[in-house]
């Protein structure tokens, strides 16, 4: 039955969730970032009381509008597709998903759109400080969107504090605390969120420098440059910090992810990291050896164990160990191969079959034994072969790369504004470059979410439900055809987004720089 | 036009091509029926699919 799935069909829907889950997050940080910035500069505002950082928040304000005006409502076609073409995976997942998007949508959202109104219209209908209020609320209620969604979404990565129900075909929750709060979803959150304030503090500087490039706003564009660089600083250092757990995360739960990442065929103890490789176009990663899939690298030693383990002699294992199995885990326990998850995945679909087709009380209580013992491998009974497992190497490997290379490059860049302070003004290459950092800090975004859901294939539950048993059986035709109706719509919506804010740019702020 | 006009104009399209047109014509909830059937045909898509078992080895040596 498995042929009536065409692979075609995987890889388009899986191409229209892509372009959708990244037109959608190509608003969402900016929005984060943006956010806390202008009320960074309300906060300077109402504690000294000069209006030129009353002009400088609602300046930055009017560009969080136009941002989050175009980007208003993106995320909801995501949910479109998780019912029609993500038919399985809804339903298999259960209120698990369901019940974070839900509060998502209830308190956060609705926190976010109450208070984004007066800190639009309410500048002199409410008190100065009640205003302030109410644009930090505006950013909290935004941010606690951020965490429900991420909470959903690290419960794909690692499924914790459910109980799969063979009745109803469904996980169910037994732990909220532990989906709330699971570690992946916490360091998820924090990562996510303080690299979306470096894109922010990122658009700032570099729209700033727009302004002393153009000879114009002096003071506004040095002023926002002082309160994004330090921001940004703060927020690229956090970062960095929390990009290390979640590599850490990523050894303990999807060391596959890592060995991807890191183009790791044949782990070992004392693992180095990969600084910076080439990778051979068109390596077979379920084969050959470790001098097969490069044509070039530059290792730092031991930086892979410790990333990985904590420790310098800490074991990494390659994709080739993973497929094969045969390691030491880290709780002692041998490592299973591929072959065995996969034939204890089907011990587990049988046993379902079998538990809901049974009559008798007896047959289904072995049935559902039989499905608890090997329910960890379920999903692993739908791949055809363990090749399957490995996910596309190279696009995560460099994607890694990108976002990590373009992460050092914004902590100097902040720090390097910071030290020039007022003499950014002598130097037109400096500003020029920051300029042109604008869309990098989108590329180190994206690159990001590339590697955090390339790098997970080919499971949308990890170990639970790979894409192809997750997905909808629908005619390949009509998810072409959504992809490219969405490809024009989001392309125009872009175009437009782009518009509006350069002329909102262009117009520039209407500050009084004698008052600075 | 205002800019706070335009913002409100696309978004008013935007929510109408979602809405009414995206959301009606392209993607109906491809799941029918009560929770049972729901459960029941999710059941069977996910029986069906498992991979099939690999053929015995032929060692003949």
């Amino acid at each position: 039955m498995m042929d009536a799935i065409d692979s075609s069909l995987v890889d388009w829907s899986r191409a229209q969730f892509a372009l959708t889950a990244m037109y959608h997050w190509l608003f969402v940080p900016l929005t984060l970032g943006l956010g806390v910035v202008m009320a960074i500069m309300e906060t300077l505002y109402v504690r000294t009381g000069r209006e030129f950082w009353k002009q400088t928040a609602r300046f930055w304000m009017k560009l969080f509008g136009i941002n989050f005006a175009m980007g208003v409502a993106t995320g909801i076609i995501l949910e479109f597709e998780f019912g029609t073409n993500w038919s399985n995976y809804s339903w298999f997942v259960g209120d698990i998903f369901g019940a974070p998007l839900a509060i998502e949508g209830i308190l956060a959202f609705f926190m976010e759109s109450t208070f984004i109104a007066v800190m639009y219209f309410g500048w002199n209908k409410v008190s100065k400080r009640a205003h302030l209020a109410s644009t930090w609320l505006t950013i909290i209620g935004a941010t606690i969107s951020a965490w429900w969604i991420l909470v959903a979404n690290a419960w794909m990565q690692h499924p914790v504090g459910m109980e799969f129900n063979p009745d109803t075909v469904r996980n169910e929750m037994v732990d909220f605390a532990a989906v709330a709060f699971s570690p992946v979803a916490v360091v998820k959150f924090c990562h996510t969120v303080s690299s979306s304030w470096v894109l922010g503090a990122v658009f700032v500087v570099g729209v700033s420098c727009w302004y002393l490039l153009r000879g114009r706003h002096r003071e506004f564009a040095l002023s926002s440059i002082r309160v994004a660089a330090w921001f940004g600083l703060f927020a690229a250092l956090i970062t960095a910090h929390t990009g290390h757990q979640s590599g850490r995360d990523i050894a303990m739960y999807q060391p596959m992810k890592l060995a991807a990442a890191e183009g790791l065929y044949e782990g070992s103890a004392e693992q180095g990291l990969v600084l910076g490789g080439i990778l051979r176009p068109g390596a077979d990663w379920t084969t050959g050896s470790t001098d097969d899939h490069f044509l070039l690298k530059v290792e730092m030693p031991y930086a892979l164990s410790y990333l990985a383990t904590h420790d310098l002699q800490g074991y990494v294992p390659g994709i080739r160990n993973l497929l094969e199995g045969g390691y030491t885990l880290p709780d002692g326990s041998v490592a299973l191969s591929a072959e065995e998850k996969m034939r204890r995945g089907r011990v587990a679909i049988e046993a379902l079959a079998q538990y809901r087709a049974a009559s008798e009380p007896e047959q289904k209580a072995a049935a559902l034994a039989t499905l608890r013992q090997n329910f960890p491998w379920f999903g692993y009974g739908y791949l055809k072969s363990p090749g399957e497992l490995v996910p596309p190497v190279s696009i995560t490997f460099y994607s890694f790369r990108i976002m990590v290379v373009l992460g050092g490059y914004f902590i100097a860049l902040f720090a390097g504004l910071l030290l020039l302070g007022q003499r950014v003004t002598r130097w037109k290459w400096a500003q020029l470059a920051v300029v042109l950092t604008i869309p990098l800090a989108w590329l180190a975004s994206q690159a990001g979410w590339v590697v955090a859901e390339v790098g997970r294939q080919p499971w949308s539950i990890q170990g639970l439900l790979p894409n192809v048993a997750a997905i909808s059986k629908l005619d390949v035709g009509s998810v072409q055809t959504t992809f490219f109706i969405f490809l024009v719509l989001f392309t125009l919506l872009l175009v437009a987004e782009l518009g509006i804010m350069g002329k909102a740019i262009a117009a520039g702020p209407e500050t009084d720089e004698t008052s600075a | 036009m205002t800019l706070g006009r335009t913002l409100w104009c696309i978004i008013l399209i935007k929510l109408f091509i979602m809405f009414a047109v995206l959301r009606v014509f392209f993607f109906p909830s491809y799941l029918q029926g009560g929770e049972e059937e729901k459960g029941e045909a999710v059941s069977a898509e996910l029986t069906e699919r498992m991979a099939p078992l690999p053929p015995p080895d032929n060692d003949v040596e």
